[in-house]
C-alpha cells in the first residue's frame, strides 16, 4: 500500500468568534489548507469533517456550501476530543486503501465559556457535588492524583507544565494567549479542582484546522518539497480496567495506541523529535510522558523538573502552547496539533522551531474514551 | 408535593442504592461469575471478559480505602463548594465515586489509602421537580 502524505495543512488563529458560524470557521481553515497545498476544492475527492457541538447538523456539507458544492462524499464524525484526529484518520484510511487520491480533513469547533463535564445525567436530582464531581478539571485532577499516589508527584510539578506551555505559546502567533505565567502565578491562580488551578486548565476557544491528504502518486505529481509523510495513524478505545466506571482511564487507552503507533512507524519514542500531546489539564500532560514512553514510569516529575520537554530540551512537548494556552476547540484540536508538528517538520515554525525535527507525534484523548495518535515524518 | 410522592418516601440517588428509606440501605454491585469484575448497576454482559448472562447482584461493603481524589473549588452554577470528590475502592470489590465528608478539604489532611466508610443520608436537601427527597451515599473517615 502506498504511503499517505500531507500536502497542505493550516489552522486559523484560535480565539473567540461569536460573529462567525461553525461552517464559516471550518471553511476558512479548509481554504487555507487548500492554498497551502496549491489545490482547489474541485480537486478534492472526499471531505472528512470533525465537529462535536453540531454533530447532527451536517457541518461538512455546510462547509462545502461556503466554498464549493462539488458533490463529493462527506463524512461527519464526532469522537469527543479525539474528533479531529478521527476525521484525519478516516481521510488517511481512504487514501491508504486506494479509494481516493486527494482528500480534505477539517476539524472545527465553537465553544462557550465555562466548565465542561457531565452534570450527572439521568433522572431525579443533580448529582454534581453530591456524588463527587463530573467536571473535567476534577476528573483530570483525580487522574493526576493517582500519579501522585504512585510516584509522589507534586502540585508544583503539575504547575510547571503550565509555565512551560504558556511560555511556548508566546512564540506562537496562532495561540489564543501569548502570556508568560511564572510558577507563582500558576500556583496562586484560582483553584478550580485541586491540584488544577485556572491556569492549569485548557482554554475554551473557537478554532478550526484542516489538512489535505494525498496518495504517493499524487504527492510525486505535486512535488515532495513540503510533503509530510504519515508514518502511523492509530485509534483505540479504552480497554476494561477495574476503576473505569468512575475514573476514566486515560492511561491504558494511550499506552495501547502508542505501542501500535511505534510499531506501525517502525520507530521508538527515542526517535521522536517533538510531541503535541493532549494537555487538556496540566495533570494530564505528566501522565502522558510515561504513557507515550517519553520517559520511564515514575520519571515524569523529574522530566518536567529538568526541562526535558521544554523547547530546546531532549523531547519538546507542546511547543505550540498546547491546549493550555493555544486553546482547545474540541473538534479542531486533533488536526491543529497535526498542523503544528507538520510545520516543524517543514522547518517553518519560526521562533519556536524544533531544530532538525524529522519525526513528530500527535496525541489526543476523547474522554469516554478514544485515543488518536499520529506519527509524522519529514520527507525532503 | 403530590400525595403519591409523599407516600413513596425518599428515593435512591442512583438505582444501585438499595433500601432507600429503610433502616438498612446499601450499595449493590453486579459481579461477573466468570472473571469476578464488579460493576455498579444492573447489566447483562461483562465488559471485562465478555461473558454473557453471568452477572449476579452482590451487596457492596461499607468499608473501603481512598484511592484518589480532587478538592473541587469551582463547579457548575448553584453547586456549593468546596467539596472532596473521592474515588474509593471498597473491600471485596467495587470502586465508587462520591463526596468525602467530615474531613477538612485540605490536601494536608487527606491521605491516600486512608480507611473510609460508606454512610447514607439525605441528598443535601436536593429535591426533584415532584418534590421527592432522595437518599444518597457519602464517604467519611472510618471511625
Amino acid at each position: 500500500m502506498s504511503d499517505v502524505y500531507i500536502m497542505g495543512v493550516d489552522m486559523i488563529k484560535f480565539g473567540r468568534f461569536p460573529e462567525k458560524t461553525v461552517p464559516q470557521l471550518g471553511a476558512t481553515a479548509a481554504l487555507m489548507a487548500l492554498d497551502d497545498a496549491g489545490l482547489k476544492i474541485q480537486d478534492m475527492q472526499a471531505l472528512y469533517c470533525g465537529n462535536l457541538g453540531q454533530a447532527s447538523a451536517m457541518v461538512g456539507q455546510r462547509i462545502l456550501q461556503e466554498i464549493g458544492q462539488t458533490g463529493i462524499g462527506v463524512v461527519n464524525c464526532s469522537n469527543a476530543c479525539a474528533t479531529g484526529a478521527t476525521a484525519f484518520r478516516e481521510a488517511w484510511m481512504s487514501v491508504k486503501a486506494g479509494v481516493n487520491d486527494v482528500v480534505l480533513a477539517v476539524g472545527v469547533e465553537q465553544m462557550g465559556k465555562g466548565l465542561l463535564g457531565g452534570a450527572g445525567g439521568g433522572t431525579g436530582i443533580p448529582k454534581e457535588g453530591l456524588l463527587g464531581s463530573g467536571t473535567m478539571p476534577a476528573v483530570f485532577a483525580e487522574a493526576g492524583m493517582e500519579h501522585s499516589r504512585q510516584y509522589g508527584t507534586t502540585f508544583e510539578q503539575f504547575a510547571k507544565v503550565s509555565v512551560k506551555n504558556h511560555h511556548h505559546s508566546t512564540l506562537n502567533p496562532k495561540a489564543m494567549y501569548q502570556i508568560e505565567t511564572p510558577l507563582e502565578t500558576v500556583m496562586n491562580a484560582e483553584m478550580i479542582s485541586y491540584p488544577n488551578t485556572k491556569l492549569m486548565c485548557s482554554v475554551n476557544v473557537d478554532g478550526a484546522a484542516a489538512a489535505v491528504l494525498v496518495s504517493e502518486k499524487k504527492a510525486k505529481e505535486l512535488g515532495m518539497d513540503r510533503a509530510v509523510r504519515v508514518k502511523a495513524s492509530v485509534l483505540t478505545s479504552d480497554p476494561y480496567s477495574d476503576r473505569d466506571l468512575v475514573m476514566p482511564n486515560v492511561n491504558d487507552v494511550t499506552r495501547r495506541a502508542a505501542s501500535q503507533a511505534y510499531e506501525m512507524a517502525g520507530c521508538g519514542p527515542e526517535d521522536i523529535d517533538l510531541v503535541e500531546l493532549h494537555d487538556c489539564f496540566a495533570t494530564a500532560e505528566i501522565l502522558h510522558y510515561e504513557n507515550l514512553g517519553l520517559c520511564k514510569d515514575g520519571e515524569a516529575g523529574r522530566m518536567i523538573d529538568e526541562g526535558e520537554t521544554a523547547l530546546g530540551g531532549r523531547v519538546p512537548v507542546n511547543v505550540s502552547g498546547g491546549l493550555l494556552s493555544k486553546g482547545h476547540p474540541l473538534g479542531a484540536t486533533g488536526i491543529a496539533n497535526i498542523y503544528e508538528v507538520a510545520t516543524h517538520l517543514r522547518g517553518e515554525a519560526d521562533k519556536r522551531q524544533v531544530e532538525d525535527a524529522r519525526l513528530g507525534m500527535t496525541h489526543v484523548i476523547g474522554l469516554g474514551s478514544a485515543c488518536g495518535i499520529h506519527i509524522l515524518e519529514k520527507v525532503a | 408535593m403530590s400525595e403519591e410522592a409523599a407516600a413513596t418516601g425518599p428515593l435512591p440517588v442512583v438505582d444501585w442504592l438499595k433500601g432507600a428509606g429503610t433502616e438498612d440501605p446499601y450499595l449493590e454491585g453486579h459481579k461477573c461469575g466468570e472473571c469476578g469484575a464488579v460493576f455498579l448497576g444492573q447489566r447483562e454482559n461483562c465488559s471485562s471478559c465478555g461473558a454473557r448472562d453471568q452477572m449476579s447482584p452482590t451487596r457492596l461493603s461499607t468499608k473501603g480505602k481512598l484511592y484518589s481524589y480532587s478538592i473541587v473549588h469551582r463547579s457548575f452554577p448553584g453547586i456549593e463548594v468546596p467539596y472532596i470528590s473521592a474515588i474509593v475502592d471498597l473491600e471485596g470489590g467495587g470502586t465508587v465515586k462520591g463526596n468525602l465528608i467530615n474531613i477538612d478539604p485540605d490536601p494536608e489532611k487527606i491521605e491516600f489509602d486512608m480507611p473510609v466508610e460508606v454512610v447514607f443520608d439525605d441528598a443535601l436537601g436536593r429535591k426533584d421537580r415532584d418534590g421527592n427527597s432522595y437518599v444518597s451515599y457519602f464517604f467519611q473517615p472510618a471511625s
